[in-house]
């Protein structure tokens, strides 16, 4: 694979990092909004050399954090109690419900894969005729393409027994969301660069103009961030609210028509329910109508309670930039990776697991 | 292995003729059919003078300080690029040994056999299991088959213990370690990991990655001749990875270790993969690598030996005891910026983007 090293050259960095210090005269407020985004500073050790004055807030971009409560005990239920086969990405796995993850479902018997690829998962149908197969399909607007076309796909092929559990959630509505929060304080956001290779830029235009803030479609390796970062701090310093593409080697501004075109023909925009954060209108993806066979959402008619969350977990503050992990009273404590209160401890890419991971906190 | 390692030795030894082509449940019996299973050419394959004396147990001569070591192998495929699980049984338990500064000697084999195992497959990891003890210049002198039921395994279950003799001049311990130390890595990092991703169902990439599984312990007894207890701390970092290891050194020795991930060597096609995959090479599984703690006055000399050596050819220096930080393993990223390394909560599980 070309282009690892390229974008992780120190010499650059340093000098990207010299001109960041060079162009910042007094504090400022980022939100990288995708746990991409939040996993390469973190590992990277961005964040501390970042100066003084520059804050990095981490959004609420990683889509298994956010994943409803409800659709995780379905899921798990699913995988338990019918004959289902249930293939997720791997990061979900150790994502808890209401009462346990799908790890300890599959320890309990249930039959639940992973996989790289939904149309791994139509193959997994047609081999096994006798069983339903279910796809949590999980994600940003990135990966609504592939889930969308498995649909497609085992339309065309006559598979019967292959559905998916849609859970999709849209970056825009989130930062518009974050943004009409009245107590978080965002100067200038990195939007997700992957999502926008399928969504093109022109969602952010709107949102940069009305609430004036710099937008940039920024990449994930450490020279893509740190750059996102240097062009939302000229911007705010030179006092513009602009959207601007950093990813330009991957993101085109109409963004992939073609993968809009698929997503367009299986899934319908409906409000979605983020966990830790609550209902977003518009921000989420159901399977169409034309389409019902294979929503698992309608193939098995099992209605889930929305269970509460942790009392003690402030992750939709995390996630919206009003508290860092550090101020949560439980960060470390009660709330670990192994024992995740909510959201942003469950994934390696939510803001609280990414702290944790390399804060050098000792788990007991 | 290599296609024709494997055409080799499956021409050196050809399995014999029989009259069942699958293992049942009744290979396991104790009865005629396990007798019929060990005559089959298991005994001779395997063959020397204690484990053909066919009693209860084995009758050994030793005298003096000796490692003991035991270890159970449960990979799946059962057969993946560069090996299977049987090499991988024997090479595991003879690095534990060797890891101790232990001279492996003898070693136990116990199978447990998921009914309808093929009788070829068989043979074929018993092969690799001949050749690897014939490398290692170990002997199995005990051992056990048992079959279960269709569905209550996983084709075939292995274990090994092994003993051997601490070399003379070998002081391995973790007390041993001290501020100044350096970390030596005998070669490139998350190969064997790769290798079974990418035959794993569900995940099969195209890649030619294979396993690095091999014996140990004639490159580090030599190392132990050359610089005996200057050598204070051996560890292979299989499951976990280099990182988990790491972790937990710094953890039980309460010390600080830094390292640096430009001097991580690691193969382009691992690294490729894993970047693709969402994998962190440093929490990647290893087979055939191994972890030295030695006195920063030996280092180079250390270096220099193991890179002459077959198993050190891409050794490199990764790191260093610090007083700083105890109990904390501290990275300097590519770019230069500092980050903690710390375990995983569980295995690692695969990002979504």
């Amino acid at each position: 694979m070309k282009y690892m090293k390229e974008y992780r050259d120190p010499e650059l960095a340093k000098e990207y990092l010299e001109e960041i210090k060079k162009t910042v005269t007094q504090p400022w407020s980022i939100m990288e909004v995708c746990g991409g985004q939040t996993h390469s500073l973190v590992k990277n050790g961005i964040i501390d050399m970042l100066p003084k004055e520059v804050t990095m807030i981490h959004g609420p971009g990683c889509p298994v954090c956010v994943t409803s409560l409800s659709l995780i005990d379905k899921a798990i239920h699913l995988a338990l109690n019918e004959n289902v086969i249930l293939c997720s990405f791997g990061d979900m796995l150790r994502v808890p419900g209401s009462k346990i993850n799908l790890l300890e479902a599959k320890a309990k018997g249930a039959d639940i894969r992973i996989l790289y690829s939904p149309l791994e998962a139509v193959r997994i149908a047609e081999d096994n005729p006798d069983r339903e197969v279910v796809f949590f399909a999980v994600g940003f607007e990135t990966t609504a393409p592939a889930n969308a076309l498995s649909v497609i796909h085992a339309h065309r092929r006559k598979v019967s027994n292959y559905s998916i559990l849609a859970s999709h959630v849209l970056v825009p509505p989130a930062i518009k969301a974050v943004i009409d929060d009245e107590e978080s304080k965002i100067d200038g956001f990195l939007a997700a660069g992957h999502v926008c290779t399928i969504m093109g830029n022109s969602e952010y235009y709107p949102i940069s103009q009305e609430h004036k803030v710099p937008i940039v479609v920024t990449g994930f390796e450490p020279l893509d961030v740190l750059q996102g970062i240097l062009m939302v701090l000229r911007q705010l310093e030179a006092d513009k609210a602009e959207v601007e593409n950093q990813y330009s080697r991957i993101v085109r501004e109409e963004g992939n028509i073609e993968a809009q075109k698929i997503i367009s023909d299986v899934f319908e925009i409906k409000n979605q329910v983020w966990r830790g954060i609550g209902e977003i209108p518009e921000s989420g993806y159901a399977v169409r109508e034309k389409y019902a066979n294979f929503d698992a959402n309608k193939k098995f008619s099992i209605t889930i309670e929305e269970a509460p969350e942790h009392p003690d977990c402030i992750s939709g503050q995390i996630m919206k930039g009003i508290k860092k992990p550090f101020e949560c009273a439980q960060f470390g404590k009660k709330c670990k990776p192994s024992f995740p209160l909510g959201a942003p401890m469950v994934s390696s890419e939510g803001a609280c697991a990414a702290y944790y991971h390399f804060s050098g906190l000792i788990e007991a | 292995m290599s296609d024709s390692k494997k055409l080799r030795m499956q021409l050196q030894c050809p399995m014999p003729k029989l009259d069942f082509d699958v293992i049942t449940l009744g290979h396991g019996s104790g009865g005629t059919l396990t007798n019929k299973l060990l005559d089959s050419g298991v005994f001779d394959l395997l063959s020397n003078d204690i484990l053909d004396e066919r009693h209860d147990g084995a009758f050994l001569e030793m005298n003096g300080k000796m490692a003991f070591s035991t270890d159970s192998f449960l990979v799946s495929p059962i057969f993946f690029p560069g090996g299977n699980i049987g090499e991988l049984a024997v090479n595991g338990t003879v690095n534990d040994l060797a890891m101790c500064g232990a001279i492996p000697k003898y070693l136990s084999l116990s199978f447990i056999i998921e009914e309808g195992l093929k009788m070829t497959e068989f043979w074929e990891i018993l092969v690799a299991i001949k050749y690897a003890c014939e490398k290692a210049g170990v002997k199995v002198v005990t051992g056990d088959t048992k079959v279960v039921e269709k569905g209550k395994g996983d084709k075939i279950f292995v274990n090994t213990s092994g003993v051997g003799n601490i070399h003379p001049k070998a002081n391995i311990s973790e007390k041993n370690i001290k501020v100044g130390d350096k970390i030596i890595v005998s070669g490139n990092i998350a190969t064997h990991g790769m290798a079974i991703m990418s035959v794993r169902e569900g995940l099969e990439f195209d890649s030619t990655i294979e396993s690095d599984t091999m014996n140990l312990n004639h490159t580090i007894i030599n190392l132990i001749e050359q610089f005996g207890e200057d050598i204070h701390l051996l560890t292979d970092p299989t499951r976990g990875g280099v990182a988990t290891v790491l972790k937990e050194i710094a953890l039980s020795s309460n010390i600080g270790i830094d390292i640096a991930q430009r001097d991580l060597p690691i193969n382009d096609q691992v690294a490729s993969a894993c970047e693709l995959l969402g994998l962190d090479p440093l929490y990647v599984a290893n087979e055939g690598l191994f972890l030295s703690f030695v006195d920063a006055s030996i280092a180079d000399a250390f270096i220099e030996t193991l890179q002459k050596d077959e198993n050190g050819t891409h050794a490199k220096i990764i790191g260093t005891v610090v007083e700083e930080h105890p109990k904390q393993v501290i990275m300097e990223s590519a770019i230069g910026g500092k980050r903690v390394v710390s375990m995983l909560p569980g295995e690692q599980l695969p990002r979504i983007c």
